[in-house]
């Protein structure tokens, strides 16, 4: 589903990612740890090209990703993207949020692009929230909402970045658990999150990020609790 | 000077009147073509292009570092030196399009870079293009920001179009110096009944703006 191969990201001299590769099935949920700095957040970004790699091959379902802008928006369209921040539009209600893409960039009727925001909506639980603005929302339901905006484009696979670090500790509940409802639902799911609860629950694979490489990767049991790597054991002891 | 003298007024205001009506609507399509030129150049000035960027900025900086007068004359008595032939209102239009489309352009700018950047990428990372993004998420925004700027704008020019009485557009300014002229005096109360003429527009519209500044400070946004 995703390929990754001796990924680097450079920011002017500081070299972010120092050769990422790796591989993500289908349907799998891989939750990315490691210390702030260390470039997990930089990689989850080139995967949807928010950031270009300055060396590398990212392959997304079978469409390598180049420069070229039409290549980059298609391979967009199907993979979701949840930010720290929730990024919802201020300017527009819910439902609005939830449809503008897919009506400008699917094309769908604004009748089909409702009913599937309802539907979102309801996955969600905020489907009586759908005529307020963000700005009336909890931080809580605004993920909720943008994750919900996220699928209504109808992802092959949906990305997360730090997506509960911003909320009050009572709201983060809320967002994992429909965050483990769609892992269930057997998304493709890249998350950058320290929440070990979600990860040993849903999480089929955790990959610890250091200083711009991978350091380790395994089953969320044994990288939490029988870590190889004396850093990944030195940062578990600062977290957990 | 007279007393009696004040009572030209009800004479002389027919032709101000439609003097008025010539300053409105150049204004209003000089801000017109002028917001068009300043979102064009704003955008531009934003872009990844050195290209794009060096251009806009020369543009700017020309128009921001001249005076709007001596644009008008290049314009009217200028440019029919290499053919180009305008007529006065014609000119006026044009050279006050240009220098606002400068102005506007950093208002533009500025409003744009006010809005978050996770924003834009919310949009690109729905698989919007950046055109898309701007359209629908970000310059909506921004130009709620910029209601209150762009009104100024809209009141300067509306001020400055007085300017235009010196390439003989028949504005309000034009006709107070011919009726001066004409009746060989009167300078008091034609001046004064122009000035009071630009206030019963200015003066409304700034209240608009300031009412729209007040709005946006109480921070209904998210």
């Amino acid at each position: 589903m995703i390929e990754l191969n001796d990924v680097h990201k450079y920011f002017g001299q500081l070299h972010v990612l120092k050769g990422i590769t790796n591989h993500i099935d289908q349907g799998e949920v891989v939750v990315i740890i490691g210390p702030s700095g260390s470039g997990k957040s930089t990689l989850l970004r080139c995967i949807n090209y928010l950031e270009e790699p300055t060396k590398g091959e990212i392959v997304v379902d079978g469409i390598k990703l180049n420069h070229l802008a039409t290549n980059i928006n298609r391979v967009r369209q199907e993979v979701g993207m949840v930010f720290q921040s929730f990024n919802l539009f201020p300017h527009m209600t819910v439902i609005d949020n939830i449809t503008l893409a897919p009506k400008k960039v699917r094309g769908l009727s604004s009748a089909a692009a409702a009913d599937i925001a309802r539907e979102l909506l309801d996955k969600v639980g905020l489907l009586d929230k759908a005529d307020a603005y963000p700005r009336q929302l909890s931080g809580g339901q605004q993920q909720r909402v943008a994750i919900a905006r996220a699928l209504a484009m109808r992802p092959k696979a949906m990305l997360f970045d730090e997506p509960t670090s911003a909320l009050d500790p009572e709201m983060i509940g809320e967002v994992l658990d429909v965050m483990k409802n769609l892992a269930k639902d057997g998304m493709t799911m890249v998350v950058v999150t320290h929440e070990m609860g979600f990860a040993r629950e849903v999480g089929d694979r955790v990959i610890f990020i250091d200083d711009g490489k991978i350091v380790e990767e395994g089953e969320p049991e044994q990288v939490f609790f029988r870590p190889r790597n004396e850093r990944t054991q030195a940062f578990l002891s600062k977290i957990l | 000077m007279a007393i009696s003298d004040w009572l030209v007024i009800p004479e002389i205001l027919p032709l101000m009147l439609s003097g008025l009506r010539v300053t409105v609507v150049i204004t209003f399509f000089s801000v017109l073509t002028g917001l068009f030129i300043g979102t064009v150049v704003g955008l531009a000035r934003l872009s990844n292009s050195r290209l794009l960027r060096a251009l806009t900025t020369a543009y700017v900086e020309i128009i921001r570092g001249t005076p709007l007068m001596v644009q008008l004359f290049l314009v009217y008595y200028a440019l029919p030196e290499i053919g180009i032939h305008l007529p006065p209102m014609i000119a006026g239009w044009t050279a006050y399009s240009i220098n606002s489309g400068a102005y506007v352009s950093e208002v533009v700018r500025g409003g744009i870079q006010s809005i978050d950047r996770g924003q834009m990428e919310a949009a690109r990372s729905l698989g919007m293009s950046w055109w898309q993004a701007m359209r629908y998420v970000v310059l909506p925004q921004a130009f709620r920001n910029i209601m209150p700027p762009l009104g100024n704008e809209f009141i300067m020019l509306l001020k400055d179009s007085s300017l235009m009485a010196v390439i003989a557009v028949p504005e309000v300014m034009r006709y107070a110096n011919l009726m001066v002229g004409r009746k060989g005096g009167y300078a008091l109360p034609i001046y004064v009944t122009s000035g009071l003429l630009y206030l019963a527009l200015t003066l409304p519209l700034s209240l608009v703006v300031r009412r729209a500044e007040r709005g946006l400070a109480k921070g209904d946004r998210a």
